[in-house]
């Protein structure tokens, strides 16, 4: 037993998973970066009121003295940011991931708009970028429920003592907000962790293409079945830290009601 | 010259008519209690006082500035609202205390951001942000909640979280002190306690205006009653007169239901 863990195979094995998982990591951290405050500004955009026809259609309406028809009611009513920002979240979480990275990676290159770098470095860019607004629609709607849950009457309080709009989301909304969002958003995150491994659709060498390629041979050794079920010790204990921690913010988060 | 001057407010949700040409006036260093069943608008009037609805008709106006006037626009820009919401202090029927913040914390939070914007805020900052903990805790003190200061609402009573949110409506020295059915979330126990604090600011001549179920209350501690039925104000007086010997049918309909439970 012991002689398989010193076994050079064994080392070879090990070193590339490991370099396999450090793409991993990095995935999972640049996307946690990216979507966390893009997924906010999407959840303001689905939340946004701003009604720029709704002015000018009563304005219309009042100089005519006429009653609001049909159409009048739909422009009134029409609402662009919060349109564009559900239509998105509404393609991006109706569609599957896989089908993104795809289309990300390769549409770009056929329509000749741009191209991706070459190699690794344009591979992992492209799923970086797929992750980022797939993930920051998840965000945005486990978001707009946390503010969302937050009593009307914790604004008003703010609002008959003088506080603004940002004063209010700051001191008042923001900290309720993220009680209510730990644990939505450790089941989402605890998903990219595993997620990440959907990178390899475009031969990203993240930590299970590194374990198949032993099978397969691209890694010099061929047949070796064991390496990729191995992989899974990595999630395994990846997860576990990333609930630990969670945890531990939830916990932090206990000391008010 | 009347502290507060409220003509002709008039508010609709939807097609619903809330408030109907209420009128009245209010003299510094005065109580005025407002009664009626639920649903007569009491809430509604209190909530446009604050600028929390705005009314579709009428003016509103506070030692001779007319703070709000539906038909100018000009008093109802966003920034300028904030500004005028200071002139009231709202206590909530439900205290709303911000539940992350010890109740020292609740008081003085407002007047720390407020003071941000004083132009010596830089210089002083220390100094002006310990005189805002101390006047925070001196009005906790006033309440009866000293040794109460560093606990988190949760930790506290209804009786007690009400207290804070009194203390934290006057840390900004309001014209007018608004109190919307204050007692109504606390259990029999719990309201003497509330209503004594009320009772104190009555008694030293803190304008305010107090929407209550607590008919002998309103009687004993208001210098004015008005009886607001289906959004118009239906009696108005003297508090003994309105509530011992209403004229009008409607009052007495109320009140003897009212007497009856």
């Amino acid at each position: 037993m012991l002689e398989f863990f010193t076994s050079t195979t064994f080392q070879t094995v090990l070193s590339a998973l490991n370099s396999g998982f450090l793409k991993t990591l990095q995935l999972f951290f640049i996307t946690l970066i990216g979507a966390l405050p893009l997924g906010l500004i999407i959840s303001f955009g689905s939340m946004s009121r701003l009604a720029p026809l709704s002015r000018p259609v009563h304005w219309y309406l009042r100089r005519n003295k006429r009653e609001p028809g049909k159409i009048a009611k739909l422009l009134i009513a029409f609402q662009p940011i919060r349109l564009v920002c559900r239509l998105m979240v509404w393609i991006i979480r109706g569609t599957p991931l896989v089908l993104q990275i795809i289309a990300l990676f390769y549409v770009p290159g056929i329509q000749k708009w741009f191209n991706w770098p070459s190699g690794e470095a344009g591979r992992m860019m492209a799923v970086c970028v797929a992750f980022i607004i797939n993930y920051a629609c998840y965000f945005s709607e486990i978001y707009r429920g946390g503010i969302q849950g937050v009593p009307t009457g914790q604004r008003e309080a703010g609002q008959v003592l003088g506080m603004t709009k940002s004063q209010i989301f700051r001191h008042i909304t923001l900290v309720q907000m993220i009680k209510r969002i730990v644990p939505p958003m450790s089941n989402e995150i605890i998903t990219l962790v595993k997620d990440t491994s959907l990178a390899r659709v475009i031969a990203l060498q993240e930590v299970i293409w590194m374990g198949e390629s032993f099978m397969k041979g691209n890694s010099g050794i061929a047949g070796l079945t064991w390496p990729l079920f191995f992989t899974a010790i990595y999630y395994l204990v990846f997860s576990g830290v990333v609930t630990v921690l969670l945890g531990k913010l939830e916990q932090k988060l206990a000391f008010f009601q | 010259m009347a502290i507060l001057e409220v003509q002709h407010i008039e508010k609709h949700f939807g097609a619903t008519k809330v408030l109907e040409d209420i009128s009245f006036s209010l003299e510094k260093g005065q109580a005025l209690s407002i009664i009626g069943s639920s649903g007569s608008g009491k809430t509604t009037l209190l909530r446009c006082l604050n600028f929390l609805e705005t009314p579709d008709s009428g003016t509103i106006c506070v030692q001779g500035e007319t703070l709000f006037d539906a038909a100018d626009p000009a008093t109802q820009r966003e920034n300028e609202v904030r500004r005028k919401r200071l002139h009231f202090g709202m206590v909530f029927q439900s205290f709303n205390l911000f539940p992350q913040y010890t109740a020292l914390k609740n008081v003085t939070l407002a007047k720390e951001l407020l003071s941000q914007e004083r132009p010596d805020f830089k210089a002083n900052k220390k100094a002006i942000l310990e005189e805002i903990q101390a006047e925070g805790r001196e009005l906790l003190g006033k309440m009866g909640l000293s040794d109460r200061a560093n606990h988190y609402p949760h930790q506290l009573s209804g009786g007690q979280q009400q207290r804070v949110a009194i203390a934290r409506a006057l840390a900004l020295h309001p014209d007018i002190l608004c109190f919307d059915e204050p007692t109504s979330a606390l259990d029999p126990e719990l309201t003497g306690e509330v209503l004594k604090v009320i009772r104190s600011l009555a008694e030293q001549r803190t304008t305010m205006i107090i929407v209550t179920h607590e008919m002998a209350f309103a009687r004993d501690v208001a210098d004015q009653v008005i009886f607001m039925d289906g959004g118009v104000i239906v009696e108005q007086g003297d508090p003994h007169q309105v509530i011992e010997h209403p004229r009008e049918e409607r009052t007495r309909q109320f009140l003897s239901r009212y007497a009856q439970n």
